[in-house]
């Protein structure tokens, strides 16, 4: 009763009831018209009150248009034809004339006497009996469980669903690849959308068979990309039965001749894919997977596979996920697995190989955040300068096609970068602030003493590598020459799939990492951890403090491109190098497939506003050449 | 209203129907038109205020030429010729009004003299418009102008502020005890007050005094408040139904003699005319003597459209107990031992002869005569009938608190037509269902398959002396699950099974009322009479008559081989949104929007019990089956449960969070098992609710009861469907809760 006052009948105001009298083509004056306005709103408050007993008595909770007509009868005014239609009706306004009408599209009629799929009547109307509770205890049969719901389904959704179900998880691949596009792009299954969520909740019971998981992932990656879909509360249930597939000690791993690890890596990215574009459907999503992650990471019971896929699951989350929960307990971590490793006996052979398949997982995802975390700095560092052409389309590729993969290796790109981490920061913000980032030094100090030079990414000082970036073509032919040239690179990109960070997961070739076993490490990280980490110390503090030169010595030959560069020729600036691994002859462990890229140092020696006046330049000298760098990188950084 | 109303009601009850049986040849055996329902007019003395209506009422008939049933009326109410006018003869020849009438089915004013006319039996029982029903009123016809004339006493429109404002101070500081009380005047005033300046043409000040004090009202009113908010000139009172209501009707306040001392001497003091007139007017204040009531009691009685029951209204003798039933010779054993055989058990000898037998013997005081009103005979399928229902009945289970109804849910798939009624019959074999398309569907839910009888040609066929004739005249060929039968022209809101399952009757928009053959599936009779939507129709649990109620506030009995009502009970205000018969078919019930459940009496016609205190429309009533109880629910979402002997409240059960459309008893009455649109069945122990009872004879004699507010022990159980809100409930013979409802999925 309080809200009496504020409560306000809808009224028709005295200029519609004119227009309309207009429309009719009689003239009325204002009195008249204001009293037949008047009296209208009256006629329909009382209509309304009586439709209403008929929605009632027709036990229903929806006010329809017949209902409404059978109360104008009643006061025997007529009914309103050609509303009866059960879609809402799309009431549009046109500006200029602050008009409202009921859209009201032709129909072709011909078009429609020639249509061939006539629809089909609805399904008979029928009565469905069910023991809902037995002796007033229990749901024995919960009403509209999955199988008898099915039946309400209309023929054409029901037959629908059969085949794409029977195509995916069938033989025929091509078949297979058909029913999975269609899934990702058909727009009327939205009424199919539980049962299919049903249909891959089923992965628990087919986790022997890695080709069905692969179906099932396929499938959920075709519902997560199909835009007319909305997941709602159902990304739960698709995260838990993917976090299954990446986590779970899986009944056809203890073959080892099955290739469950491929499995792992797609779902993973398959994961980090749901989050980053479904995430915000189910709140806490984020902090909840982090959760199940580490507790995987942080169980030594659980097998080595498990922990792969903890890895791998973090990794695909970004960076940030990376930092947060593997970081912090690498330590404790690296011990069992040492011991792995160690083991050199042949019983221990298949453990070891596991072991370094997760040893090959937690580098690839320390070295990008090692990256990822100087750039953020050198980005926070710089400051928010602003505008940089095609920051924007940065952005937005980086949210949509892949968060958290590290973008285009070239400066320009950097504010895009720059953008995309504080969408990152501000998405899952709240999740970080108990928690206090190890500085950038300190971080590779101890990742460089657990992996020692098999931690491929460098820092170095005054390498003036900012110039070669924007290099031209000549140049290309210059890093060709370089000793791992690029056939082998081409070669390296598939044979180190760790490295492959990209979360396009469509492609399968590129979104599921080859599984080749890494060849063992003959440096073990823990002989060459002494001195290296010294030079690593030396060298990441140089970079850190000041742009002093890096003293010849503390360059190493493993980076032959350092060689070409001209550190002399531009101002010292902070640079760091990824590059993956390649195993070969060479005992000394890691020789990288080189990509170097430069960046500012985050606490440079050059004050900030010699800096500030640098980068436009470096933003304008990018920008012709940025389509060859793009691709010359991404033949030669396969992150 | 009710003086009036009373007098009315008497005149109606003289109706007695005297049709020719050869118009509805659809040949019912329970037909018996010999005893059919006649109440004799020579028990009940006529008085003189019952003479003097009668005499209004001829006037009417006279003016408008219904000369037969001039005729009629004045030979039963036994009045001599030269009461009347002596025109009347004179136009008698001429006229045939009846005759003509009948034929007049697309005359200009079809649908008043329709009901007028074709009644060849009564008078101002078929009133030709709603307005007139309800104003009561034979005597002449209570034109809405004259109606509202009595508003036309013209006050001061600013001081209508000034009055309620001092009224409401007043009652603010009176002692607490009076306060609740003298509180209930003040939705009437109100009301009454701003219909008059409407009335008078204050718009503005009716407006403003509407925004000042409508905040006061109590809650429950809010619905009546929003239709009277809209209503703002005097043009929109014309035709207005709720305020026709309120005119006609007084509105009743229970009062303890103490408070409306108080209150007549505030009112005098200060010389307050405006409030007193209406007070006189259109309050009828029900003085008792005695305690003042809380505001709880007055809280659990008030909320109906005109204020609470007259205590006299409740007063009248109500036989509630059941008929005894009729002796029955029981099976023998060998077909006893063939049914236990086809269930695969063990036969046993059971003593069930001697129960039975002892409890049929017994005649309940409370019950009335056997042959109180005229009930079918048995045929020897009703007796196999209820061989079965006995059989059944010796392994129904035991329910209690401990001991739970199992459920079984009915789920209407591909209803998109929209399920508006749904019943089951007494064995649970057959349900059907009534489609806001007009349609109403009939599925057996046993494995037996529903057949047509064999066309004419067929059946000449057939040997007709064989014993299994009754299974041979059936069409194998026609066998299916369900059936579908078309007929109405609106939604189908009622449907009701007949206790033999050989008719269904279903009610709808179009106004009729339809009786469907189940063997041929086929429309028999199409009973009009109600002009506006029939809500809802059920059969007596003896067969034979069957009840209808809708939105012409009438409620009628009917006989299925006469196309006329035998009896119309009158007295609601609004529509009536549900009817049910009383075990014993003595008595029906019916619910209204008016917020008010009536109790009639199927024999003399007579209102028997107002029940008030629920908040909204009722549309679900139950009576227990011992007889006594009546349980009723409604859009409050509460069920409220009464002492029919007594007529009291007697129990408020809240649980529900929306209108409870079914309601059902278990065979033995220990559970209440309520359906509602919240998409629950909840189960109340309704053993402890009536057990608990101590009615002494103050309470009895004063109808001021105190309900303890024990809805949290009593339910006993809870159970959600999956978005489907629950429109029928039923027992089955053995005590398994069926319930029925469409998906909303």
């Amino acid at each position: 009763m309080a809200d009496r006052e504020e409560r306000r009948f809808a009224e028709v105001s005295r200029e519609s009831v004119r227009l309309m009298a207009e429309g009719a083509g009689v003239e009325l004056g204002d009195d008249v018209a204001a009293l037949l306005a008047e009296d209208v709103c009256y006629r329909l408050r009382e209509a309304t009150q009586s439709s209403s007993q008929f929605m009632r008595h027709a036990k229903r909770r929806k006010l329809t248009v017949e209902d409404f007509n059978r109360a104008l009868r009643w006061s025997n005014v007529e009914a309103i034809c050609g509303y009866g239609a059960q879609d809402a009706l799309p009431f549009r306004s046109v500006k200029e004339g602050e008009l409202f009408f009921v859209e009201d599209r032709d129909v072709n009629l011909v078009e429609l006497a020639l249509a061939t799929n006539i629809p089909k009547g609805c399904a008979e109307t029928m009565v469905r009996v069910n023991v809902s509770y037995l002796d007033g205890k229990g749901n024995l049969e919960p009403q509209g469980t999955v199988p008898t719901a099915v039946q309400s389904l209309s023929d054409d959704l029901l037959k629908y669903y059969q085949q794409i179900t029977r195509a995916i998880l069938g033989e025929d691949p091509h078949l297979m690849k058909v029913a999975l596009l269609d899934l990702q792009s058909n727009s009327k299954i939205a009424a199919l959308l539980p049962y299919f969520v049903y249909v891959i909740s089923g992965v628990k019971s087919v986790s022997h068979d890695l080709e069905q998981l692969n179906r099932l992932m396929h499938m959920v990656k075709s519902l997560v990309q199909n835009p007319y879909l909305y997941l709602g509360s159902y990304v739960r249930s698709l995260v838990s039965s993917v976090m299954y597939c990446i986590l779970e000690p899986l009944a056809a791993s203890i073959n080892p001749l099955n290739d469950h690890w491929t499995l792992r890596d797609y779902a993973a990215l398959l994961l980090s894919h749901i989050f980053w574009t479904h995430g915000d459907l189910v709140s806490g999503l984020y902090h909840q997977i982090l959760l199940s992650l580490q507790k995987v990471l942080s169980d030594p019971v659980r097998p080595l596979c498990s922990h792969y896929g903890a890895v791998v699951g973090l990794h695909a989350l970004g960076w940030k996920a990376v930092e947060r929960v593997l970081f912090p307990h690498l330590p404790a971590y690296w011990a069992n697995l040492q011991a792995v490793l160690d083991d050199y006996s042949v019983s221990n052979a298949q453990v070891k190989a596991d072991g370094h398949k997760v040893y090959g997982a937690i580098l690839v995802a320390v070295e990008r955040l090692l990256k990822m975390k100087a750039l953020s700095l050198s980005q926070s560092a710089e400051g928010q300068s602003g505008a940089h052409p095609g920051s924007v389309v940065g952005a937005v590729s980086y949210r949509v096609n892949s968060p958290g993969l590290s973008p285009p290796p070239e400066p320009l790109s950097e504010a895009a970068l720059g953008i995309a981490s504080h969408l990152q920061v501000g998405g899952a913000g709240c999740h970080w602030e108990e928690w206090t980032p190890v500085p950038l030094p300190a971080m590779y100090c101890e990742l460089y003493s657990f992996f020692g030079d098999s931690l491929a990414v460098r820092f170095s000082t005054g390498t003036g590598f900012g110039t070669h970036s924007p290099c031209t073509p000549s140049q290309l032919s210059d890093s060709r020459k370089e000793p791992p040239g690029p056939a082998s690179n081409l070669d390296t990109t598939r044979k180190m799939p760790q490295l492959t960070a990209n979360l396009n997961i469509s492609p399968r070739q590129d979104g599921s990492p080859r599984t080749d076993p890494p060849p063992p490490s003959l440096s073990g990280p823990g002989s060459v951890r002494s001195l290296p980490r010294a030079s690593s110390m030396q060298r990441s503090r140089s970079s850190s403090s000041c742009s002093r030169q890096r003293s010849a010595g503390l360059s190493r030959e493993v980076f032959p491109k350092a060689r070409f560069t001209s550190p002399q020729t531009t101002p010292p600036a902070f640079s760091f190098l990824i590059g993956g691994r390649q195993m070969g002859q060479r005992c000394q462990g890691r020789r990288p497939f080189q990509t170097m890229f430069a960046t500012t140092p985050p606490v440079s020696a050059i004050p900030p506003r010699t800096y500030a006046h640098k980068l436009p330049v470096i933003g304008r000298v990018g920008k012709p050449v940025r389509r060859w760098t793009c691709s010359h990188y991404s033949l030669h950084l396969p992150l | 209203m009710a003086a009036v109303q009373g007098g009315m009601g008497d005149a109606d009850i003289k109706t007695d129907i005297k049709t020719e049986p050869s118009a509805d040849g659809f040949g019912n055996n329970n037909a018996n038109d010999g005893r059919v329902l006649s109440a004799s007019p020579g028990s009940t003395p006529v008085t003189p205020e019952d003479q003097q209506t009668l005499l209004a009422v001829l006037q009417f008939l006279k003016k408008n030429k219904l000369t037969e049933s001039v005729e009629i009326l004045r030979r039963e109410a036994g009045l001599p010729e030269n009461s009347l006018d002596p025109k009347a003869n004179e136009s008698a020849g001429a006229g045939s009004g009846g005759a003509a009438g009948i034929v007049d089915l697309e005359g200009g004013d079809a649908s008043s003299l329709l009901s007028r006319v074709t009644g060849s039996s009564s008078a101002g029982a078929q009133a030709p418009t709603k307005g007139t029903v309800q104003s009561g009123s034979g005597r002449d016809q209570p034109d809405v102008s004259v109606v509202l004339s009595a508003y036309s006493q013209q006050g001061d429109p600013t001081l209508y502020k000034v009055y309620y404002r001092d009224l409401k101070k007043f009652i603010e500081t009176v002692l607490d005890c009076h306060r609740a009380e003298l509180s209930q005047v003040f939705y009437p005033l109100f009301v009454h007050m701003y219909l008059e300046l409407v009335y008078n043409n204050h718009e503005s000040e009716a407006k403003a005094f509407f925004e000042k004090f409508s905040g006061d009202q109590e809650c429950y009113y809010e619905e009546d408040l929003r239709i009277l908010s809209g209503l703002t000139k005097k043009e929109h009172m014309r035709g207005n139904e709720t305020l026709l209501d309120f005119r006609t009707s007084k509105f009743v306040l229970r009062i303890s003699r103490d408070s409306y001392q108080l209150l007549k001497r505030h009112l005098q003091e200060r010389q307050n005319n405006q409030i007193w007139n209406i007070i006189q007017e259109h309050l009828y204040i029900d003085i008792f003597d005695g305690m003042p009531r809380s505001k709880s009691q007055i809280d659990a009685m008030s909320g109906s459209l005109a204020g609470e029951a007259k205590r006299e209204a409740n007063k009248t003798k109500v036989y509630y107990g059941l008929l005894k039933e009729p002796e029955i010779e029981l099976p023998l054993d060998d077909e006893d031992e063939e049914a236990e055989n086809e269930e695969g058990k063990p036969k046993k000898k059971k003593p069930k002869k001697d129960s039975v037998g002892s409890k049929s013997k017994k005649q309940d005081p409370n019950a009335p005569s056997q042959n109180r009103i005229p009930l079918p005979e048995l045929k020897d399928s009703d007796k196999l009938d209820k061989i079965m229902y006995m059989k059944e009945a010796t392994k129904r289970i035991r329910l209690g608190p401990d001991n739970l109804p199992s459920v079984c849910f009915y789920t209407f798939l591909n209803a998109y037509q929209g399920l508006t009624a749904v019943d089951l019959t007494d064995d649970s074999s057959l349900i059907a269902g009534g489609f806001a398309d007009s349609t109403v569907r009939v599925w057996s839910v046993t494995p037996k398959k529903l057949r047509k009888v064999k066309s004419a040609a067929d059946l000449n066929l057939i040997d007709k002396e064989s014993d299994d004739v009754l299974e041979r005249i059936m069409d194998e060929k026609t066998a299916s699950e369900s059936k579908i039968m078309y007929g109405h022209s609106g939604p189908v809101y009622g449907i009701s099974f007949s206790p033999d399952r050989n008719y269904l009757l279903s009610s709808s928009e179009d106004g009729t009322v339809r009786l469907w053959s189940l063997l041929t599936f086929t429309c028999l009779v199409a009973y009009k009479g109600h002009n506006y939507p029939v809500w809802d129709t059920q059969f007596s649990p003896y067969g034979y008559y069957f009840v209808s109620g809708g939105h012409d506030r009438v409620a009628r009995l009917w006989a299925t081989d006469h196309y006329q009502p035998l009896r119309i009970f009158s007295g609601h205000l609004a529509d009536i949104t549900c009817t049910r018969f009383h075990p014993n078919s003595n008595y029906v019930a019916t619910g209204s929007s008016d917020r008010t459940i009536r109790l009639w009496d199927v024999l003399s016609g007579n209102c028997v019990r107002i029940f008030t205190g629920h908040k909204g429309p009722i549309h679900s009533l139950a009576f227990s089956p011992n007889g006594k109880f009546l349980a009723s629910g409604a859009t409050d979402g509460r069920v409220l449960l009464w002492d029919i002997g007594h007529g009291l409240m007697v129990g408020e059960l809240k649980g529900h969070t929306d209108t409870i459309y079914s309601l059902r008893f278990s065979r033995d009455g220990e559970i209440l098992a309520s359906g509602s649109m919240d998409n629950t069945v909840r189960l109340w122990d309704a053993m402890k609710a009536f057990d608990d009872l101590e009615t002494d004879d103050f309470t009895a004699a004063t109808g001021h009861i105190h309900l303890q507010d024990n809805s949290q022990e009593l339910l006993l159980g809870t159970y959600t469907t999956k978005s489907t809100p629950v429109i029928h409930l039923h027992f089955t013979r053995r005590n398994l809760l069926l319930a029925a409802g469409v998906s909303q999925l």
